[in-house]
């Protein structure tokens, strides 16, 4: 038995593999503190008022001063990206964690609720599915009136579908699963088995998806608000700097260039993260 | 030794990964019309051997070899369409998994005949005759209806033939064999090894690569015993199994278990399995734990309902090892699945201490489920991913009455593990280590009863020899009663005091073990002792 120990031995002192970040997670991760930076203390990044008009000062280009120019009342366009950087972020997130929530409730329902229960989530999903998203999301403005708030919902719910059925094939291949099996072959009950066992295994993979998803909902939101929908003008957020800057994208190209920008960077910096947070827990299983 | 026979020559091979050698100067031939086994336990370097004897051992390794020859042909710097050249119309490959080994989307005929069209040139008419004729060869029934059927379609004994007939396709003068029976029912093993005996007889070298000396036995002419990437002994194959110099040859040849005796260690120099301490087997007197009555079970399936289980009945009594054998699909699990009551019977019932256990309601059965423990086949599904060993023993330790627990400590010490492995997850484990994970899991419960299903099979011999002591050792300890589930009549046979034979749904003969297997009185069991892998004409 003196070899099997060894080996044991072995197994077990072996460290954990960790593999070293690449150099896109490295960028992805800085990024993600800039913009953690900017939603918290925006004043650390940018000392000029994102507000502050200065007429005589409109449609200047990028310069030492004005790092990313002027708009046509003469705010600083760097310290608005800036200061849109929270309103973007919140609601994106907001709505990533709305659609989490919603498609957990709807997953879980039509996972546990019996025949009937999944039978009717199952079909009302294929319908929200039928739409496509954003169209959805346009669907619910109609109803409740434009502005950041139902943006933001509209956003939430139009995710909520492809949560649902994630979590819903989720569960239902944990519950067979064989752990789940020992489990009840050792006589533990359903309500330990369900928060020991497949909650924590259905939702592991489920927060890798919600980074994914955040970089989704920061886009929607800006379209939302570009289409006038979302965030209202004069406040500052990418999508509705954008749709202002559109009148002058011939002569001024800074006002649409940089919101657009960071919204692309943060897309490509969250769905980095989340590939690779789907890397990193894959090899457990 | 070159001898104009001589097919396959290696001097010197070595393989390496890295900084680490996987294979150390190997040297040995291969005859025309011989059979040549390498032999060892898994990561012993023998499936790396035969790779690189095909340039096909992969990224990021080195092979250096002295003398690397085929068939007369020199391939120690051999490019890589040079070997492509020789892959298939000098070195037919079969490997253990055919499934995935064949192209699921293509029918079996088109795959065999692109093999043929590749190398040669012929009509797609001549083609298809041919592959009729091969597959005809390797005892296909129904050879045209075989070659328009995708390999999922084919049971598992089929697909390994069609494997070998692609292999042997383009009439190599050597064939390679990894694992071939590694996977199937003892009596389709048997059959493979019959017709890769065939194939030699022909005139094909074969270099057959296998974990079990049993297997090999019976067809191989000299074996290679490989341990750590370095051949440890090799001979003839009756002399070296009657007189093994090395230990870990004689390691390999005890771990056989077929016809050794009940309670005899398959370790060598393992302490000898203490004398039962609650009952002693085969005590008449010794309670029934547990029993099942007419138990019947069926599956809806398109046409009419598929009897699975079919009226089986069965005792139990304490201490005792009954076991149940049969070919895959004959119930054995199913069976299984009722008595741990997982699926509902559609007749009959299983009774625990004589009390109630199928029928009861889950809600009344879960405090009895504890005494019915269970270890399965793959081990590695049935752990949380989540959970480090830890966490699955104080789990599951939880259930056993408060006076009565064990700490992990002693759990992992009763299955012959260090106290590290409990910080290990069960996927960092070895095969062997997480099976006896498991056989400590269903002891932290304190059951009765265990149901182990196939506990052993997917284990290379020596592991299965140290799980099948320890469970024997366990058993006499703490008079545990098994149902010991396995196809595997040499494994049934060496664990259990009686056994039942399983045929499609229903139990042929039972009856005390040595009784079954010495006059086995239905032709399904004699059947099943003939093809049991025993070592030849040694012992």
């Amino acid at each position: 038995m003196s070899e099997l120990d060894l080996r044991t031995a072995a197994a077990s002192a072996a460290p954990v593999r960790r593999a070293r970040p690449s150099v896109s997670e490295i960028f992805a991760m800085a990024f993600v503190l800039f913009l953690a930076v900017a939603t918290v203390v925006p004043g650390l990044l940018s000392s000029i008022d994102p507000n502050a008009i200065a007429a005589r000062d409109a449609f200047q280009g990028p310069s030492p001063e004005h790092w990313f120019g002027t708009d046509e009342s003469g705010r600083d366009v760097y310290s608005r990206v800036i200061a849109g950087t929270s309103t973007s972020l919140l609601i994106g997130v907001s709505a990533t964690v709305i659609g989490v929530t919603l498609g957990l409730i709807l997953g879980v329902i039509a996972g546990f609720g019996g025949r009937i229960l999944d039978f009717s989530v199952n079909r009302t999903i294929e319908v929200l599915f039928a739409f496509p998203g954003l169209l959805l999301a346009l669907l619910v403005i109609v109803i409740a009136g434009p502005g950041p708030v139902t943006a933001t919902i509209a956003v939430g719910l139009s995710t909520a579908p492809g949560y649902a059925r994630i979590i819903r094939g989720q569960l239902a291949g944990i519950r067979s699963s064989g752990y789940v099996e020992s489990a009840r072959v050792l006589g533990h009950g359903p309500r330990r088995i369900l928060t020991r066992h497949i909650l924590p295994n259905a939702l592991a993979p489920l927060m890798v998806l919600a980074t994914l998803g955040i970089g989704q909902a920061v886009v929607w939101a800006s379209a939302l608000s570009y289409l006038g929908l979302g965030a209202q003008p004069p406040s500052a957020e990418w999508g509705a700097m954008l749709s202002a800057g559109r009148t002058y994208i011939g002569t001024a190209w800074w006002l649409t260039v940089f919101p657009g920008l960071m919204i692309v960077l943060t897309t490509i910096a969250t769905t980095i993260l989340g590939r690779s947070l789907t890397r990193r827990t894959a090899g457990r299983r | 030794m070159t001898a104009p026979d001589t097919l396959l020559e290696v001097e010197g091979l070595s393989v390496s990964f890295g900084d680490t050698e996987v294979v150390r100067n190997l040297s040995f031939h291969v005859s025309r019309g011989e059979c040549v086994a390498i032999v060892g336990e898994s990561g012993s370097g023998k499936s790396v051997t035969a790779r690189s004897l095909l340039g096909l051992a992969g990224r990021g390794s080195r092979v250096t070899s002295s003398t690397l020859s085929v068939a007369g042909r020199d391939l120690t710097a051999a490019s890589e369409r040079d070997w492509r050249r020789i892959r298939g119309s000098q070195i037919g490959l079969v490997l253990q998994d055919a499934l995935v080994s064949l192209d699921p989307l293509r029918p079996i005929g088109r795959e065999i005949g692109d093999v043929l069209r590749l190398h040669s040139p012929l009509s797609a008419e001549n083609a298809r005759s041919r592959v009729l004729e091969l597959l005809a060869s390797v005892g296909m029934p129904n050879p045209e209806r075989a070659i328009t059927q995708r390999s999922g379609e084919l049971s598992g004994g089929l697909r390994q033939r069609a494997l070998i007939a692609s292999a042997i396709a383009l009439d190599p003068p050597l064939l390679i064999a990894d694992e071939p029976t590694t996977a199937l029912d003892v009596s389709i093993q048997a059959r493979i090894l019959d017709l890769l005996a065939d194939v030699k007889s022909r005139g094909t070298g074969i270099l057959l690569i296998s974990h079990d000396l049993a297997v090999v036995s019976a067809i191989a002419d000299r074996v290679l015993v490989m341990k750590g990437g370095r051949i440890v002994e090799s001979g003839n194959t009756q002399e070296l199994l009657a007189l093994p110099r090395e230990e870990y040859t004689r390691r390999l040849i005890s771990a056989v278990p077929t016809d050794k005796p009940r309670r005899v260690p398959l370790v060598p120099d393992a302490m000898p399995v203490p004398a039962p301490t609650v009952h002693s087997t085969q005590d008449a007197m010794a309670p029934v734990v547990l029993e099942a009555r007419g138990l019947t079970k069926s599956f809806p399936s398109p046409s009419s309902p598929f009897l699975a289980v079919d009226d089986v009945s069965f005792t139990l009594r304490r201490g005792e090892t009954l076991g149940l054998v049969g070919e895959s699909g004959s119930g054995k699990t199913t069976v299984a699945r009722l008595v741990l009551a997982l699926a509902p019977a559609d007749g009959g019932a299983v009774l625990l201490e004589g009390g109630a256990f199928s029928e009861l309601r889950e809600r009344d059965r879960r405090p009895l489920r504890r005494k019915v423990g269970a270890i399965y086949q793959d081990s590695l599904s049935s752990f949380d991913p989540r959970a480090d060993v830890r966490r699955i023993l104080t789990d599951a330790s939880e259930l056993a009455p408060k006076a009565d627990r064990h700490s992990v400590g002693e759990l992992l010490d009763a299955v012959g593990l260090s106290p590290a492995v409990a910080k290990a997850r069960p996927l960092h484990l070895s095969g062997g280590q997480r099976q006896r994970v498991s056989i400590a899991r269903a002891l932290a419960a304190r059951p009765d009863v265990i149901v182990c299903d196939e506990p052993v099979s997917a284990l290379d011999v020596t592991i299965q020899a140290q799980v099948l002591d320890l469970l024997d050792r366990l058993q006499a300890e703490r008079g545990l009663s098994y149902l010991f589930i396995s196809h595997d009549l040499g494994v049934i046979r060496h664990m259990s005091d009686r056994v039942a034979v399983m045929k499609n749904g229903r139990i042929v003969e039972t009856g005390d073990a040595a009784r079954v297997f010495d006059h086995p009185q239905h032709p399904y069991t004699a059947q099943l002792v003939a093809d049991a892998p025993r070592l030849v004409d040694a012992l």
